[in-house]
């Protein structure tokens, strides 16, 4: 339509919308006239006057039809129409509140699905951090080196070397997270916070509510700058909301910080998975890592950071300039960067928080909830069915009454979008109420204040309102597969008695429903697998004693020890716990296994192992104390453990393991040969079967131990091998601590059991999400097969009653309908094993030694679906088998 | 009741034009003269009329108006607007055309 057509068009359509039944009234007029005229006309002629009317009536060809045509040349009014469908669909449902209930719930259930998970990806992993300024340009910074498949941190000197020569970045800034040590009555706790650059909360706008922020130039000099900004949360529960707070001082790691500003509520700082409690500048790096001083010293790494790209450049544009800056440094600093290069990472990969651990997980899930959101359209789809089934006669009245295709269309369509409207508003509902789900099922460390919230935002609504769509669109067009195949003879012919067992009209429903059957098989089969791997998992032995050992720690830095006070202290703990009935040893090492805190890990030089030209041999150790090994059960192969005598004054020693043998000395045996630990060269005394150190599925790694009293921590973890339970062995430990000083606090007490499920939380999260989902999708899957066998069974009473009165005893029949529903389970469960295995390979990251084609598994999801559908068909069966042939063939 | 063809709904659109273009006419007496002229050959039911006239209005060819008619009642006459003169030249233009083609093709049968 052109402009001028619209300036005669558009003040009839507008006519047509504010007075609509005046331009009824008058097209009704029209018409009338027309039709008076015809009757005069035929009356003039000669006709009687009934003779006339009919003539003219005929000639007219149906009012009703010719009137209704008339609507619709006048383009209809859209927006009338659609609010007309919309009361007629509203008071359809509110007839068959069944039906609509059953509906909306099964699209609460599909969308509800989509929207949390959906609402997880936004809040989790594309904008993590609330209140953060421009996400979308926000990367994370890390270091790649050859042969490495982790990436690793950056120096501070590299940091800001890229810092100054980036001129696509608009904000570079760290933020690196640490902890601190808070003590509560006798119970210590560690509460997290981030090292940050000082330009922290200028770059990522975030400005404190009460003081303010870093200073330029608090993040230069060594401890220089005892000054932090805390989190709101910690403002409100720990210092009452004082609006005085600001230049007092508190204690983190027993360093007197002054308090400069508090952050605004709802700001948890940039590391997914964590709120964070308190911010310090870099300068106070040293309180907070072990190591010792790293601002100077470009080969000690560290540093998670971040860029801002500037508006407008692309990630390609600015890695490059980042390589050509890290290649520049490499020739630069050979010593230190060689075959290093730098590497930018979207928020969502950034390989220094939990988002990566995450990631698989829900890829997964984006996978799983859309077989949800299909099977749930699949059983509305039928639903929808039936009722355009029982709606027919209605649908053709309004056919022959001059309703056009189109017209009714549009409204089966708008009754689609009704129930996925309904069912969005619950599934947005039920997003609201899932947001904390993920954290709700991560196990969390006592004191650790996790964050892992979904968002529900412009974006996940606009997803969501997406999703409507398109299920108003699958929802709405299934049933008019049946209107277009409707004539108007349909209504009067008999309903036609179907006969159960045939295939024919009911093939739609029947391959909704093998549709159905067979994404829940592949759901079944997720699940099955992620059990059976999480089963491996939690089976695999880390290859130290889970049952028996307990591990906790004393917080001593907090409490102002200084290392001899901390040195004689745990000697003399370990004395006393020893002589404690029930324990048969105990140890101190600086890094549990499986847990978050990192090892140190070294560049090392083996006497009599060359290195190829590229290699810089780097390995992983433990500072540990005598009889570790003992303690956690891992087997000495030879030589000896460190004892009492390895301390500070004796010469440097080392114990490996079995894969840093095979590596450095080619199986041979290393005692009495040297290893280079931080420059300093010390004897192997001993060997030890591998173990895991960081998770259960890492694969054998290099890995050596030093004597804690050589490489002193002050806070190391404790291990205590004992037959007593853990309530009364936390009594005991107490009892000897405060023995020795009555103020220190305790750490939370596990067992290594406790310690290894925690490490394989995520796979938990994976096997709770898909074995939930699995299960729903079975449920609707039954669902679904339930309704059609129902229907099957309303449809062919006759057929049923008519066996059953040549002699087909009730066995019989209900064995004809379970047989029925099994042939639909059968083609269910084969186009399900076809696309499962295709699909399960998804799940690749998540398996832990299981293939993704696992006979076993593939086995037990058929069980578990053929019970089901045998279930879903008994109801069903059972009125088969209930037929009165008397009534129904008589009827 | 089926629809007329494809080529008679185009065309009665046309002749509607060529009809209002003589003079304003109330739907009844569209009726009469499209009978008259067409000689019933195309057999235009009047059920065909109506919706035809809302839409033609509706395109902005042609305007609706309630006038007095003879027998002094209120009725919707419909005459041709500035576009609706437009789209019958172009509409006769392109019928002179394509019948042309068409009778040539006819004629060159027959030869």
């Amino acid at each position: 339509m052109n402009i001028e057509q619209w300036f005669y068009s558009l003040p009839l359509r507008l006519r047509s919308f504010f007075h609509p039944h005046q331009v009824d009234q008058e097209m009704k007029e029209e018409l009338r006239q027309h039709l008076e005229r015809q009757i005069m006309e035929n009356t003039a002629k000669g006709m009687p006057a009934d003779e006339a009317r009919y003539a003219a009536m005929q000639a007219m060809g149906g009012l009703a039809q010719i009137e209704e045509r008339c609507r619709e040349a006048r383009g209809g009014n859209v927006v009338q129409d659609f609010g007309r469908d919309l009361r007629y669909g509203f008071r359809q449902l509110c007839r068959s509140p069944g039906f609509s209930a059953l509906a909306v719930l099964c699209l609460t259930l599909g969308i509800g699905a989509n929207t949390a998970v959906f609402s997880w990806l936004e809040g989790i992993l594309f904008r993590p951090y609330p209140l953060v300024a421009h996400q979308e340009r926000l990367f994370a910074v890390a270091a790649t080196v050859p042969g490495e498949s982790s990436p690793d941190l950056l120096s501070w000197p590299d940091f800001l070397d890229l810092r100054r020569s980036c001129t696509l970045c608009e904000d570079s800034f760290v933020s690196k997270i640490t902890g601190s040590t808070l003590n509560i009555g006798d119970h210590a706790e560690v509460i997290t916070g981030s090292i940050v650059s000082a330009n922290y909360f200028d770059a990522i706008g975030v400005h404190p509510i009460l003081g303010r922020g870093f200073e330029a130039g608090e993040d230069a000099g060594k401890d220089s700058h005892p000054v932090a900004v805390i989190s709101y949360q910690m403002w409100r529960t720990r210092f009452q909301g004082d609006r005085e707070i600001i230049g007092k001082t508190q204690r983190l790691n027993n360093v007197p910080h002054t308090i400069i500003g508090v952050a605004p509520d709802g700001f948890y700082g940039t590391f997914v998975g964590r709120a964070m409690q308190f911010w310090v500048p870099v300068s106070m790096q040293e309180t907070f890592s072990s190591g010792g001083y790293k601002l100077e010293d470009r080969g000690a790494r560290w540093i998670e950071s971040y860029v801002r790209l500037k508006p407008g450049v692309s990630q390609a544009q600015a890695q490059q300039q980042i390589s050509a800056i890290a290649a520049r440094l490499q020739n630069d600093y050979p010593a230190t960067n060689r075959g290093r290069s730098i590497r930018l990472w979207a928020l969502w990969q950034t390989p220094f928080n939990h988002a990566g651990e995450l990631l698989p997980t829900l890829e997964v899930m984006v996978a799983v909830v859309a077989f949800v959101l299909l099977i749930a359209c699949a059983n509305v789809g039928n639903l929808l069915l039936v009722r355009a089934f029982v709606r027919r006669h209605e649908m053709s009245v309004r056919l022959a009454i001059g309703a056009s295709r189109v017209r009714l269309l549009k409204q089966l369509l708008t009754e689609g979008l009704l129930l996925s409207a309904l069912g969005t508003a619950g599934g947005f509902l039920t997003a609201y109420c899932c947001r904390h789900l993920l954290v709700m099922l991560l196990p969390v460390r006592e004191g650790e204040a996790m964050y892992l919230p979904g968002a529900i935002d412009a974006r996940v609504m606009a997803m969501g309102a997406g999703v409507c769509l398109l299920v108003t669109l699958i929802v709405g067009m299934i049933p008019v597969f049946q209107i277009r195949r409707l004539d108007l003879n349909g209504p009067l012919k008999a309903d036609s008695h179907g006969v159960v067992g045939t295939r024919g009209r009911g093939w739609m429903r029947s391959g909704l429903v093998v549709f159905q059957v067979g994404l829940s098989f592949i759901l079944l089969v997720g699940a099955a697998l992620l059990l059976e791997s999480l089963e491996r998992v939690r089976s695999t032995s880390p290859g130290f004693n889970t049952t028996s050992v307990v591990t906790t720690g004393v917080s001593l830095v907090a409490a102002g020890y200084d290392v001899p006070r901390a040195k004689t202290f745990q000697d003399e703990l370990i004395g006393r716990l020893r002589a404690l009935p029930g324990v048969e040893s105990a140890a101190f090492a600086r890094v549990t296994p499986l847990g978050y805190a990192m090892y140190s890990s070294t560049p090392i030089v083996v006497d009599g192992y060359q290195p190829s030209a590229n290699e810089r041999p780097e390995v992983e150790y433990n500072q540990i104390g005598p009889s570790y090994f003992t303690t956690m059960g891992i087997p000495l192969s030879s030589g000896r453990e460190f004892t009492r005598s390895d301390d500070e004054n004796a010469p440097p020693v080392a114990i490996v393991n079995r894969t840093m043998v095979e590596r450095y000395w080619r199986g041979q045996d290393p005692i009495g040969r040297r290893l280079q630990v931080k420059g300093r060269w010390a004897r192997v005394v001993g060997v030890v079967a591998d173990s895991k150190y960081e998770s259960i599925g890492e694969t054998p790694k290099p890995f050596f131990y030093v004597p804690l009293r050589q490489d002193f921590a002050r806070e190391p973890d404790l291990y205590i091998r004992t037959t007593q339970p853990l309530h009364s062995i936390l009594a005991a430990v107490l009892r000897e601590v405060h023995a020795l000083d009555a103020n220190l606090p305790l750490y939370e007490m596990i067992t290594l059991r406790e310690q290894v499920n925690r490490s394989t939380s995520p796979q938990l999260v994976a096997v709770t999400l898909v074995s939930t989902l699995g299960g729903l999708a079975l449920l609707l899957a039954a669902v679904g097969l339930y309704g059609v066998m129902s229907y099957a069974v309303a449809q062919s009473s006759r057929e049923l009653g008519l066996r059953m009165a040549l002699g087909a005893d009730p066995a019989d029949l209900l064995r004809l309908v379970i047989s029925r529903g099994l042939r639909l389970t059968a083609a269910g469960v084969l186009f399900g094993t076809v696309a499962a295995l295709a699909f399960t390979r998804l799940l690749g990251q998540l398996l832990y030694n299981v293939s993704a084609h696992d006979p076993v598994v593939f086995g037990l999801a058929f069980v578990v679906m053929t019970t089901t559908a045998i279930f879903a068909c008994l109801l069903p069966g059972w009125r088969a088998s209930r037929t009165d042939p008397a009534r129904v063939l008589r009827g | 009741m089926s629809k007329p063809s494809d080529l008679v709904q185009g065309t009665l659109d046309m002749l509607i034009l060529k009809i209002l273009a003589l003079q304003p006419l109330n739907g009844w007496a569209i009726s009469q003269r499209l009978k008259q002229i067409s000689s019933d050959v195309l057999g235009v039911s009047d059920g065909s009329l109506y919706p035809a006239l809302h839409k033609l209005e509706h395109l902005g060819w042609i305007r609706a108006q309630w006038k007095s008619s003879e027998n002094n009642r209120r009725a919707k006459f419909y005459s041709l607007t500035r576009l609706g003169r437009k789209q019958l030249e172009k509409e006769t233009a392109n019928w002179n055309r394509v019948s042309a083609a068409i009778s040539g093709i006819v004629r060159l049968k027959e030869a």
